[in-house]
């Protein structure tokens, strides 16, 4: 689709919430108001500079950021190409970029006087992310994830359930993370006064793709002065993984007006692109669901269909509407990598860096495995290690020994 | 140009008694007996028809209407397919007003001019679209209304005397209000709160309001009819037919009857409130 190029790529959403044709606020008239409100609530937020620096003050001393960028010698070497940077987002309390947002959030909820917190979740980290700064702020919180996800994501049920959330299993329709949107949701519309929804991705009605993306925007920031520190100038590309895609809205999003940086997100190929997969841009075209307009995995009669990848953060069959926008405008290339790809490269950042990434991560691994080769010695790639692979052990534990 | 819907409105206004909306969602348990069901509820009692669009993802629906919509997609009802169905109906009844209730992106996919066109050749006369809001009044309901269709809009307990002329702007046909913040099916309307809420929304229109969500049975049809220009039930019909089906979730010979008994007794209830004079 040919779009006229914009002199920026950052300004958006517009007033109404869209990026081009994606966005917008397609949501029950119950939860219209308070969509209104959060809007306000948010602009308010962002130019109260005490807001700033209570945020701050929590990202250094709980978050315990800035996260380092890591550079990663040996599988540098190993691939022969790019220098490879890792930017250590698994190092974060919690295990992943999702406490950036989450913080931020519930600041924002606290603003609002909401005392009861929901999440969806499908691996977990946002729903863990969620669980604890209710803990640390002292609110109640309500996760509501898929009960397939509840089955391969066990070691972070434990741990949201420790942290004092209620876990609920979502047993309606494909029981995976766009059933657990669904029926957090359903709670939002039943409990509006009195119940902050905590989105986890930069997708949902407007104004969450914007919110989530400004507070995971940290990463990119952080990336650029590290890189500048480290090698005096930008890196030449950044990869990320993507299901609804704010690790990589967060770190490409104070990149996207550099026009020399390549940029690739990297969504997920399942079992194959012409099989069951999660890889929307590719596979999926442009469709309405979860308040706002996006590029969705449908049949003919604009029913969802089935995501299917081994990494259940990744399984929706979604995206951000502002990677839609930044795939039609084709300043981000969309890639993917299969079920496979992804374990392979989890095996090997595992033994080559002794870093174990999320499975969600590996994908961005995977990529970086086939595009280091291509580039030259001096070409500075980063790439996001969005999460931490505890939580995955035991599910790749259970393939690795040959179990279905 | 005056819709069915209007006309229906406007006789029971004359009549002195509110209408008794009645819902069913397209294609539950197959086409054909749903057919049969819609074709039944006038003479049952339904004064005006919403049929359901079955979507996979349906956000504002309880587990029964959830349920049917998955039944019926497993039956391979589509939009075209429910649009069939409601022309088949017109064949034979060309008075009572049909309401496509639904989500939008079937809509979107289908194309919206082409659905308009498609909608109102098959006999449809008006939209319910749940994930709609007047923020995005330019994407359906101004071609609607352009379309001769009536676009009609849900209020809710948390749209505010603030909101409401928004909301209201480009309603057509009647206003739905929500009567309970939540899901369809999960909660009781209150009647004393429902009698102020139209109240208040009738300050700002001259359309008819109708009301649903938790509307369960003949009392509370009869209790809301008295404060109100329509009663809207459908979480109760589709546990109906849910509960006549047989252990393979098909039709059985009791389907069409079950949900026509349920509509008589609750049209009763309706047509025995007394409305207050104007």
């Amino acid at each position: 689709m040919a779009l006229s190029k914009p002199n920026s790529f950052r300004t958006g959403p517009d007033d109404s919430g869209h990026f081009g044709m994606f966005g917008g606020r397609f949501v029950a008239e119950t939860l219209m108001p308070l969509i209104l409100d959060l809007e306000k609530a948010y602009a308010a937020a962002k130019v109260d500079p005490s807001f700033h620096h209570e945020m701050n003050a929590h990202l250094k001393d709980y978050v315990g950021r800035p996260s380092p960028l890591y550079y990663a010698e040996r599988l540098s070497q190993h691939l022969g190409g790019a220098k490879i940077y890792l930017k250590r987002e698994e190092l974060n309390h919690t295990g992943s970029h999702k406490v950036n947002n989450v913080l931020g959030q519930i600041m924002v909820a606290q603003r609002m006087g909401k005392k009861r917190i929901i999440a969806e979740t499908g691996a977990g980290q946002h729903g863990v992310a969620t669980a604890t700064l209710c803990a640390r702020f002292g609110l109640e919180c309500i996760v509501y994830m898929g009960a397939v996800d509840v089955a391969r994501q066990a070691p972070n049920v434990f741990r949201m359930e420790m942290l004092g959330a209620k876990v609920v299993a979502v047993q309606s329709g494909t029981r995976t993370l766009k059933d657990a949107m669904n029926e957090a949701l359903r709670d939002w519309v039943t409990n509006v006064d009195s119940t902050y929804y905590c989105i986890g991705t930069v997708a949902g009605p407007h104004p969450y793709p914007m919110m989530v993306r400004d507070f995971q925007s940290i990463i990119g920031r952080e990336t650029r002065e590290q890189m500048l520190s480290a090698e005096g100038r930008l890196p030449n590309s950044l990869i990320a993984c993507i299901g609804g895609g704010s690790n990589a809205l967060g770190l490409f999003h104070p990149f996207l007006d550099d026009a020399s940086i390549e940029i690739f997100g990297v969504e997920a190929a399942g079992h194959g692109l012409d099989k069951l997969h999660a890889a929307s841009l590719t596979g999926g075209r442009p469709g309405v669901l979860h308040g706002n307009r996006t590029y969705l995995l449908m049949n003919d009669d604009g029913q969802i269909q089935d995501a299917h990848s081994i990494s259940a953060g990744l399984d929706y069959p979604g995206i951000g509407p502002e990677h839609s926008w930044l795939h039609e405008t084709g300043r981000v290339t969309y890639l993917s990598a299969t079920d496979q790809e992804a374990l392979d490269a989890f095996q090997l950042l595992t033994r080559l860096e002794g870093i174990i990434p999320a499975l969600e991560s590996a994908h961005a691994i995977a990529k970086v495995v086939d595009l280091a080769p291509q580039r030259s010695s001096d070409h500075l790639m980063v790439v996001n290690l969005s999460g931490r692979g505890d939580k995955d052990i035991p599910q790749v534990a259970e393939i690795l020994k040959g179990k279905p | 140009m005056t819709t069915r819907i209007e006309t229906r409105f406007a006789e029971l206004k004359r009549q002195r008694r509110a209408a008794f909306v009645a819902y069913v969602m397209c294609g539950d348990p197959d086409i054909e007996t749903s057919l049969a069901i819609i074709k039944a509820l006038p003479s049952a009692g339904a004064d005006v028809i919403e049929v359901g669009l079955p979507f996979t993802d349906p956000m504002a629906d309880g587990p029964s209407i959830q349920a049917a919509g998955l039944r019926a997609l497993k039956a391979g009802t589509t939009l075209k397919k429910t649009l069939n169905v409601v022309r088949r109906f017109r064949e034979g009844d060309d008075v009572t007003p049909i309401v496509l209730m639904g989500y939008y992106n079937p809509i979107y996919i289908h194309g919206v001019d082409r659905f308009l066109i498609d909608a109102k050749a098959a006999g449809v006369d008006g939209l319910i679209l749940v994930d709609m809001p007047p923020e995005e009044d330019n994407e359906l309901c101004i071609p609607a209304l352009k379309a001769g269709l009536n676009f009609i809009r849900l209020a809710t307990p948390t749209t505010d005397d603030k909101r409401l002329p928004a909301v209201l702007a480009n309603t057509s046909g009647f206003v739905y209000y929500v009567s309970i913040t939540g899901i369809t099916g999960s909660a009781t309307a209150d009647s004393a709160k429902v009698s102020q809420a139209v109240s208040r929304i009738k300050r700002h229109t001259e359309l008819p309001v109708c009301v649903g969500f938790g509307i369960r049975n003949p009392e509370a049809a009869r209790a809301i009819a008295e404060h109100s220009d329509g009663v809207a039930v459908g979480t109760a019909l589709v546990d109906a037919i849910r509960d006549s089906l047989d252990a393979e979730s098909r039709a059985t010979p009791r389907t069409v009857s079950a949900v026509a008994d349920l509509v008589a007794t609750l049209a009763a209830g309706v047509r025995g409130a007394r409305q207050a004079a104007e």
